[in-house]
């Protein structure tokens, strides 16, 4: 029985941020490793995301945030998911996420942090190897 | 063989670090350059003098030896009172114009409690609602002696309108300001992402801003058509200086298309440029502009005024440069940019802090990033002779050259129309997109070092102390803008808006109804959305 | 493994189950197969409509549109955009759904993108499931969209109930760049983007393209293949504006009048029993393909066989013919 799993991908904006550069390199990135990528484009809120999620049940979710706003999106995308049965999808975020501010992110379910600097094949990996399913 | 004769082979030496010396846009870099790679340049019609056409070597005869460049660093966060004390303090210290940023929910038009808000009110920027917020922003700071930049593009007319009545409510008349606001929106379309409204009303708006301001605000910079985002969004620098004159061009039709005389709008349309690592592409990039654009504005648009042609520019050096990784390095980074800038006749300048690819600058680092253009300035000697690169057989073949690939694009964009079509046909995001994916790639296969990132890495991390933004920004943002509603007339306030939305149907400008609305504190999300409601909005299609 | 408790949850309208059925059906055809076993009598409510159209042919802010308008009319309507696998790394980028990106609620829309995964056969099966699992799922229509350049994309089309093509003015080759077999199932042509220059010639290029006879609809001698008879209905043409809106309620009209001629005449049972055919010698071909492939890379006969055609004592098609033998098929 030939296996046609192929790992899907959800690459997302939230909040008002409009530096999508990175998420764009990132979303090719995972495409030429042979996934299945959808990226969501710009202000997504919580809500928007939590929906995409619902509907195409992807095996990880990349949150790319640059504007500071993650402490306050974050949880808020976490609780959501909950509410909705959702804790088997790998969350994590890249973009500008201070050290000290990471604690706080993974108590909320994130796992993973890639900012400036990260190789793409690193993130690629990390992907493979954290999928919660 | 003699040395000389060495030099003419175009085969590289051996034993050289690598197969191909290529710059940041690909172009391939010679071992030696020599007075062959000179040899056609005629030094009047194509250098010229600083100050005269075509421009090549500055825009004004004396450059620096008269007035160094303005020291502009960009700033904001927060609520307006705090921005308020940023801005005192960087004049203490020196700064000699004001530059703000604003936060994301001001650029797009969201108020502070608006569910899109959500997280993002104070950060990335000064928080600006309603006139309340922007008489804060410059209490206590006298708007007819400093000159302010304004980092706002779809909103910009708003905010434009602020700071006229602020400046009135301070007893200074609109004819004494002096400053920019960015108002480019076409860049927004290709790279920076902050649009609102679909690209034709936009244009309206910008050219409304134009008219008005030719008539009523004399010293303001109505336009500062950017490069740099083109630029932090992944284009090569040649890609930057094509794309930015191509936006620019695209301007300067509009208004014509409007009725307005060339020499009346021209001199107040200027430039804002990246300065990225490649020292001499960026130096070569801005004499290649200014020529670029004195040579089309003369002999394709008929300007006969000096003002018109002269191209003269902002300079920002490149975030996307920054490394989270020994953030300290950066300094030097940001040294060997802010003098290509200089080096390059730029008219005004910011420096990034070491810390931005982290957070915010704190003061430290905005202080550092000061200082580094001070002693640019007082301690190199760059500012004391004008465009000193002048007759490098390098610097001069490679401004040729930028020229001629920058043309190259000017052809494949009027193929398509004119930049508004080629924006719909997505020739800009294309271009850039496949730009950024190259150059990661190159990073990843360390065909290209980034120091203390991709090679010579430290095992240790640097504990930066960071600038935090309080989360009760957001709330006490709302609770400014609650107590504007409160205490404004609201009858007065929705009747600006609805005349507002008639004139917006029309073709009236729309300044002076916008004009109407902040004085009477109607919201920047108030006004927007009425504009909205007319004018559509713009969606975006994913370009990879 | 127990779906169960997931189809139960479907059948009650919930969205995370119908998503997560879908991956299952998407990826494990022996998953595939349980799962529609169950759900299968719950089926045949929804609507299906087919659209394709070459790149640039505005299909998302046109489906977005219709979307809208049966989203009024207070219909739940499921959408599935196939995008292409890139052969090269078999990955994926799904870009539709970004450019549907109005504020649609969650309980009225229902959007899933899927690959086409490159397989011949593959994706029809797995369309094809995921829209029975969106029919059980209680949409009212269902909207299939595809870039229309494979054969794949064909079948999936000759299951929906009215295949829409997309075209656009100064696009000159999207005719043909449209795959041959979907022209000939087509129901109704639109001309998007009317406001554009050419856009009455397009309508006549494709009324001369009709009368040339390549829309089997003409012809219903041209019947017995496996794509679904539909004969009597002339193809429409009509040309819109999708952002504008102007003229597409005579789209919609259409729609109705070809789903009221479907109801209405005989048609539609010999679709029925058509589509059925299809369906199943989609499967067909899927498990057919996967048996042979895993036979001829593990079955030892398979090498004697090899040897004896590279000796030249065998030909190519001698070969098959043993094998079907081996398979017990005759």
């Amino acid at each position: 029985m030939t296996d046609n799993r192929k790992i899907k991908v959800l690459v997302c904006k939230p909040g008002l941020d409009g530096h999508d550069r990175g998420a764009k390199v990132l979303a090719r990135a995972l495409r030429d490793a042979g996934m299945e990528v959808i990226y969501t484009g710009l202000h997504q809120t919580p809500d928007m995301i939590v929906q995409t999620v619902l509907q195409e049940d992807p095996d990880a979710v990349m949150l790319s945030m640059l504007s500071g706003a993650h402490k306050a999106l974050c949880p808020v995308i976490m609780d959501k998911l909950k509410e909705n049965d959702i804790d088997d999808v790998l969350v994590s975020v890249g973009g500008i996420i201070p050290d000290e501010d990471k604690p706080f992110l993974e108590e909320h379910g994130l796992k993973g942090f890639y900012g400036p600097g990260t190789q793409l094949k690193t993130i690629v990996e990390f992907v493979k190897n954290n999928l919660k399913r | 063989m003699t040395e000389l004769d060495e030099s003419k082979t175009l085969k590289p030496t051996k034993n050289e670090r690598r197969d191909k010396f290529d710059n940041l846009s690909g172009i391939e870099i010679k071992s030696l350059y020599t007075p062959e790679d000179v040899k056609n340049i005629n030094y009047t019609t194509d250098l010229g003098a600083p100050g005269e056409y075509p421009f090549t070597r500055g825009a004004y005869p004396n450059m620096y030896r008269g007035r160094l460049w303005t020291m502009r660093q960009f700033a904001g966060f927060g609520t307006a009172a705090q921005t308020n004390q940023r801005y005192k303090f960087l004049l203490e210290h020196g700064t000699t114009g004001l530059s703000v940023a604003f936060s994301l929910h001001t650029i797009y038009g969201y108020e502070a409690d608006d569910e899109k808000a959500l997280g993002e009110v104070g950060k990335e920027g000064v928080s600006i609602d309603t006139l309340k917020d922007m008489e804060t922003l410059f209490s206590d700071i006298d708007l007819s002696k400093i000159s302010t930049s304004m980092t706002i593009n779809a909103p910009a007319a708003i905010l434009l309108a602020m700071y006229v009545v602020t400046a009135e409510k301070q007893g200074h008349s609109a004819d004494k300001l002096r400053g920019t606001i960015q108002n480019d929106i076409l860049k927004e379309y290709i790279a920076q992402k902050s649009w609102v409204f679909p690209p034709e009303p936009s244009m309206r708006l910008i050219i409304d801003t134009i008219e008005y301001c030719i008539k009523n605000i004399p010293q303001w910079y109505t336009v500062s058509i950017s490069g740099y985002h083109i630029r932090e969004a992944g284009s090569t620098a040649v890609q930057e200086l094509a794309f930015t004159l191509a936006d620019g061009f695209a301007y300067v039709e509009a208004a014509m298309e409007r009725g307005l005389d060339v020499d009346d709008f021209a001199p107040r349309l200027s430039f804002f440029f990246n300065s990225h690592n490649n020292f001499f592409e960026e130096i070569c990039k801005y004499r290649a502009a200014r020529r670029i654009w004195a040579k089309r504005l003369k002999n394709k648009y008929k300007a006969k005024k000096k003002e018109s042609m002269r191209l003269r520019f902002h300079t920002q050096t490149a975030g996307v440069s920054l490394s989270a990784q020994e953030p300290e390095n950066n300094i030097a980074r940001v040294t060997i940019q802010g003098l290509a800038a200089v080096l390059g006749g730029t008219q005004s300048l910011h420096t990034n802090s070491f810390d931005e690819a982290l957070c915010l600058p704190t003061e430290k680092a905005a202080k550092i990033a000061l200082r580094t253009q001070q002693i640019i300035a007082n301690e190199s000697g760059a500012a004391d002779t004008v465009d000193p690169l002048a007759g490098s057989y390098y610097v001069e073949w490679l401004t040729n050259k930028m020229e001629e690939e920058a043309e190259i694009y000017f052809e494949k964009i009027e193929a398509l129309g004119g930049v508004i079509p080629a924006i719909k046909a997505n020739f800009f995001q294309k271009e850039i997109a496949n730009a950024s994916y190259k150059y990661q790639r190159e990073v990843e296969s360390k065909d290209r070092i980034i120091v203390g990132v991709n090679d010579f890495q430290l095992r240790e991390s640097c504990a930066t102390p960071l600038l935090k933004i309080d989360e009760n920004i957001g709330k006490k943002q709302i609770e400014i803008l609650q107590s504007v509603r409160d205490q404004r007339n609201n009858k007065q306030v929705l009747e600006k808006l609805e005349n507002l939305k008639q004139a917006a149907k029309g073709t009236e400008n729309l300044v002076p109804y916008i004009m109407s609305a902040v004085r009477e504190y109607a919201s920047i999300g108030e006004i927007m959305t009425i504009l909205k409601e007319v004018f559509g909005e713009y969606r975006e299609d994913s370009i990879f | 493994m127990d779906y169960s408790d997931l189809i139960q949850k479907l059948l009650t309208g919930n969205a995370r189950a119908a998503a997560r059925l879908i991956t299952l059906v998407e990826n494990d055809i022996e998953a595939a197969e349980n799962i529609i076993n169950a759900i299968y009598r719950h089926t045949g409510k929804a609507y299906i409509l087919g659209i394709t159209g070459p790149p640039g042919s505005g299909k998302s802010t046109f489906i977005a549109t219709l979307t809208k308008i049966y989203a009024e009319q207070g219909k739940k309507i499921g959408i599935v955009c196939v995008d292409p696998t890139s052969p090269l790394t078999g990955g994926a980028i799904l870009g539709d759904r970004i450019r549907m990106k109005d504020n649609f609620s969650l309980k009225n829309v229902f959007i899933r993108s899927m690959a086409n995964r490159g397989q011949l056969g593959g994706l029809a099966r797995a369309t094809e499931d995921a829209v029975k699992i969106l029919d059980a799922y209680g949409c009212d229509i269902i909207i299939v969209e595809t870039v229309g350049v494979g054969q794949s994309e064909v079948d999936i089309f000759k299951s929906a109930q009215t295949v829409v093509v997309l075209l656009v003015p100064g696009l000159g080759d999207d005719i043909q760049a449209i795959k041959a077999g979907i022209m000939e199932i087509t129901d109704i042509f639109v001309v998007n983007k009317m406001d554009l220059a050419g856009a009455d010639k397009k309508i006549t290029d494709i009324t001369q393209m009709l009368e040339l006879g390549m829309n089997y609809k003409y012809e219903s001698e041209k019947v017995g293949e496996n794509f679904p008879l539909k004969s009597n209905w002339t193809p429409e043409i009509v040309k819109i504006n999708s952002i504008s809106g102007e003229n597409f309620g005579k789209f919609v009209e259409l729609i109705n009048k070809h789903r009221d001629y479907l109801s209405e005449s005989d048609v539609l049972l010999d679709y029925q029993k058509n589509r059925i055919k299809n369906e199943t010698l989609q499967i067909l071909k899927h498990k057919i393909t996967e048996k042979v492939e895993g036979l001829i890379s593990s079955h030892p006969t398979i090498d004697e066989y090899i040897k004896l055609v590279m000796d030249k004592s065998l030909d190519p098609y001698s070969m098959a013919n043993l094998i079907i033998k081996l398979l017990g098929i005759e």
